[in-house]
């Protein structure tokens, strides 16, 4: 473990760096062909569970059948995970969904065969979602309302490149996180959307944390020479870097635990559903922060005239640097990472150019 | 917070650990205390109460697909107003609704609840008789029992009961002093002395008239020699029934249920006979003649119960139009307030029974009204409950209630559970890995968060019905990671200082300000999340953004008040301060440089000391 402790010493001071900014192309290119699949499982279409569709309930009656007997039988009749319950009357209710191939008439057969009752006994009928059109139309005009007021807040308290960015990071992960959905062929339950929104809120949660200290890490940036932009919001990368690993790694353990633990016990379940869910979107904002949102942003801003004009401040004195021969260091020393030109950590920099450590902030 | 002179620059970190110690206590017990010693869980979980509903119309045309989707959403809202109380609104067949509510709710009320129609009218008083009224023997108690009348005095009709408090200022509600009062009160006002000047018999109170063969006592007693009750009906009657209704009033007879029904399927523009929904002074029903509907039910844009606290009549429900609502309601009621009695009545009509018929003494211009009556608390509260969610297309019989057992299996939650704990524990093992002594401050910190967490979860299933199901364990599993990255930002800062070379106790002062403004705005947007899709969304999606809510008000609350405290009083203690290995802030192992600020080395290998 102090290996590791050093790394993050090591990051922190930008002896070691890893170029996220830079290999943009790379993590573009993954996410390109992740999401493309992701909307190749989106054309192929939802597989939308018995709350959002309705479909049938039978109802039987029969002096010592459990839940989980009716249950395991109707796993066997139907395919798409039927709800059991059963009623304080005596009665089990089981409820399938509308995708079923079966006719309402065949499972009926099938269901008083299996179970051992008359087939006159067994009550079918039609219902309706209990997830209604309703809650998923609200559900959409509020998350409408909701990227509205963050893009908003996130222009007035960054600015509105890091709110696109975000955004972008946030699409991305949602996106991908259904597209897994449908890729499976799980079906999409209460819980999934659930899953999705917390998802949703852990995605821009993490990318805010990143843009922090991005923003803080290119403060002042016009009035030197030394760094681009793009290595100013590296720099703030490897610097958050530990930060980022740590969290992912402890709001994934749970997740994972659920995941590998509770669905291993049990199987299929909602539960196997949501961590799913869970863990793909956690992952995948994690991700998405470091790996999409900052380098979209550095994109951004290097379209910015100023930025475009530091760059050029900043190659000119590399240049007039090298021509003197002075050991400016242009990344030579990190040994251990092969960087691209131009592509440094901290070293070299002044030191308080734009650390601001060491002294108190007056500022919140 | 003042800041005297003598304050420690780390501040008073005790102050904030007494706080959160109290807070967390008092709820705890709070918790023990109230009985609500575990969260609610919803029918997914823990099972049910299972409500069907059939519909029922005169006109087999209107059980539609899209009146059926109406009455859905409609029940949906009523039974889960706040959004978290994880009931399910669902058709079955064609004309039947499915309605499941968590356990640990109250069945028989949400049962009477989730059916009622809910059509209210506005529809002012034609005409008015008792109905049913058995002639009592004349009783020797008038006045005996009598209570003090309410503030509103008898109005100059010398009928007391429903006298409307109507003033004409704005928000002044039309009070309507319910007519099943205290009998007390109704004999006290059918005393001669408050006579009615008209020329008829007593208004509006029927039983409570100034003919004593009518003094009513709330023991009718029949005797051999009473007249039959239609004579004395007419005889009492009050306004004018239009001839059409003439022989359907004659005949109604408000004391059986069916009866009082029967106002159902009429038109809204033409006049109606109607019972009260109760009996009223003395015992009796009122039969009325109502004319055309003057204002909707739908028109209310809101209501609320209340405790009627100038007539300390008890609850009431507080209505609320809309702009419609508002010119029509003051539009009747200044015409009302000029008619004679009993014309003067403004009649309430819930389900198509009379709730209450108060005076008008002049125009309401304020867009309120209030429905008073011998509510109970939760009477008030459904009532306004079921108006605030508009009326019901159709109407709906309870067919049948049963319990139901849980959708998944016990061991999903077990699982689930046992999943989480073991998530935690390998928290808890990272965190002692990685920041050693600092990662005993974040599991207490989680600790602390957990107790919060679960005894507010406790306490709202008590309060307003909160309940949890499966995803929301899951999202309070995730929220585990959301603490604890406020702990690793803030700990990651104070390490950035400590590499600095700064001493461990400003290298925390110096952390704090920039990693709380880091946790502030990330909390933030979650926040914002899960406030916009609160007000906006229904069901189970808001259900969902309490949740997130909660957690992520409680993460501000446990960093600010446990985590920045207990670093504080850690920093002050030499095992951290002189930076011990276990301590998670050893200077070497952190790579610091030394104090003094030189330029930095060339070769990484100095600055980065090897640790065996």
């Amino acid at each position: 473990m102090s290996r590791f402790s050093n790394l993050g010493h090591r990051l922190y001071q930008g002896e070691v760096s890893f170029d996220f900014v830079g290999r943009r192309k790379i993590w573009y290119s993954i996410s390109g062909v992740i999401v493309l699949l992701a909307a190749v499982g989106l054309a192929m279409g939802l597989h939308l569970g018995i709350e959002f569709k309705g479909g049938s309930v039978y109802t039987v009656s029969k002096p010592g059948l459990t839940v989980s007997q009716a249950q395991d039988t109707a796993d066997q009749v139907v395919s798409s995970h039927p709800l059991v319950q059963s009623t304080d009357n005596g009665k089990i209710r089981i409820q399938v969904s509308t995708d079923e191939s079966k006719s309402s008439d065949e499972i009926r057969s099938q269901l008083s065969q299996k179970i051992g009752v008359p087939l006159d006994t067994v009550e079918a009928q039609v219902i309706g979602p209990s997830w209604g059109k309703q809650i998923s139309d609200k559900a959409l005009t509020g998350l409408i309302v909701f990227m509205i007021l963050v893009t908003a807040y996130l222009a007035i308290a960054f600015e509105w490149r890091m709110a696109v960015a975000a955004l972008v990071a946030l699409i991305h992960d949602l996106l991908i996180t259904i597209g897994v959905y449908a890729l499976v062929g799980f079906e999409v339950t209460p819980g999934t959307v659930i899953g999705f929104l917390t998802i949703l809120g852990y995605s821009l949660y993490d990318t805010v944390v990143v843009f922090d200290t991005v923003k803080e890490n290119t403060k002042g940036l016009t009035k030197q020479n030394k760094r681009t932009y793009s290595e100013a919001a590296n720099a703030g990368l490897n610097q958050t870097l530990v930060r980022s690993l740590n969290t992912t790694v402890v709001a994934l353990l749970p997740v994972a635990a659920l995941l590998f633990i509770g669905g291993g016990l049990l199987g299929a379940g909602t539960l196997n559903d949501i961590s799913l869910a869970l863990f793909i979107g956690l992952a995948a904002g994690a991700y998405s922060s470091i790996c999409v949102a900052t380098p979209l942003l550095a994109q951004l801003k290097e379209e910015q005239s100023d930025m475009k004009a530091l760059r050029k401040r900043v190659l000119q004195h590399r240049a007039a640097a090298d021509a003197k021969g002075d050991a400016v260091p242009a990344g030579e020393e990190s040994a251990d990472e092969d960087l691209q030109a131009g592509m440094v950590g901290q070293r070299g920099r002044s030191a308080g150019t734009t650390r601001a450590k060491g002294r108190p902030s007056s500022k919140r | 917070m003042a800041t005297p002179k003598s304050r420690p620059r780390d501040g008073y970190p005790g102050r904030a650990l007494a706080l959160i110690l109290v807070v967390t206590v008092g709820l705890v017990a709070l918790m023990f205390g109230t009985g609500n010693t575990k969260p609610r869980l919803g029918i997914d979980l823990a099972g049910g109460t299972s409500i069907t509903l059939t519909a029922k119309s005169t006109d087999p045309k209107a059980i539609n697909k899209s009146n059926m989707d109406i009455a859905t959403g409609i029940i949906e809202r009523r039974v889960n107003g706040m959004g978290v109380s994880e009931a399910e609104v669902q058709t079955q067949g064609s004309d039947t609704i499915i309605v499941n509510i968590p356990k640990g709710g109250d069945r028989q009320n949400t049962a009477e609840q989730v059916g009622t129609t809910a059509k209210l009218f506005f529809r002012p008083v034609l005409a008015v008789a008792p109905s049913g009224l058995q002639v009592p023997a004349p009783t020797s108690s008038p006045s005996a029992g009598a209570t003090g009348t309410p503030a509103a005095a008898p109005t100059a009709t010398g009928s007391a009961a429903p006298s409307a408090a109507a003033t004409g200022t704005p928000g002044a509600s039309a009070s309507a002093t319910k007519q099943g009062r205290a009998v007390g009160e109704a004999l006290a006002d059918a005393s001669p002395s408050t006579a009615p000047s008209g020329a008829s018999a007593a208004p509006s109170a029927p039983a409570a008239t100034g003919t004593p063969a009518a003094a009513a006592s709330s023991t009718p007693s029949a005797p051999a020699t009473a007249p039959n009750p239609a004579d004395l009906a007419a005889a009492m009657t009050q306004g004018t029934v239009p001839p059409e209704l003439s022989a359907a009033f004659a005949t109604l007879d408000c004391t059986k249920p069916e009866a009082r029904q029967q106002l159902g399927q009429q038109a809204e523009d033409k006049p109606v006979v109607a019972c009260s929904q109760k009996p009223e002074r003395g015992g009796a029903y009122s039969k009325l003649v109502l004319g055309p509907v003057a204002v909707k039910g739908s028109d209310v844009s809101k209501a609320q119960a209340s405790i009627d606290t100038q007539q300390g009549a008890g609850w009431q429900v507080q209505l609320q139009f809309n702009d419609k609502g508002t010119s029509d309601f003051a539009a009747v009621t200044g015409k009302l307030a000029a008619m004679p009695d009993p014309t003067n009545q403004f009649a309430i009509v819930l389900d198509n029974e009379v709730v209450s018929h108060p005076y008008v003494r002049s125009a309401i211009p304020g867009g309120t009204a209030v429905i008073s009556g011998s509510f109970t608390q939760p009477e008030a509260r459904d009532l306004a409950n079921v108006l605030s969610y508009g009326a019901l297309p159709l109407e709906f019989s309870k067919s049948d209630i049963t319990t139901v057992s849980p959708q998944l299996g016990g061991d999903q939650l077990k699982a689930g559970l046992a999943a989480g704990a073991i998530g935690m524990l390998l928290v808890v093992a990272y965190s002692v890995i990685y920041y050693r002594g600092l990662g005993l401050v974040s599991i207490a910190g989680l600790v602390v968060s957990g107790i919060l967490t679960y005894s507010i979860m406790s306490l709202l299933g008590g309060g307003i019905g909160f309940a949890l199901n499966l995803p929301a364990v899951c999202g309070a599993i995730v929220a585990i990671g959301i603490t604890a990255d406020s702990f690793i930002v803030y700990f990651e800062r104070i390490r950035d200082e400590v590499r600095e070379g700064a001493p461990l106790r400003p290298a925390v002062q110096r952390a704090w300000p920039r990693a709380r403004r880091t946790i502030l705005v990330s909390d933030f947007v979650s926040f914002l999340c899960a406030a916009v899709l609160y007000i906006v969304s229904v069901g189970k999606v808001q259900g969902f953004a309490f949740t997130l809510g909660l957690t992520t008000a409680l993460d501000v609350v446990v960093i600010f008040l446990f985590t920045k405290p207990v670093i504080t009083l850690l920093a002050r203690r030499r095992f951290f301060s002189d930076g011990h290995p276990w301590s998670g802030l050893d200077p070497k192992r952190l790579g610091a440089r030394p104090p003094l600020r030189s330029s930095r080395r060339r070769s990484p290998s100095s600055a980065a000391v090897k640790e065996a």
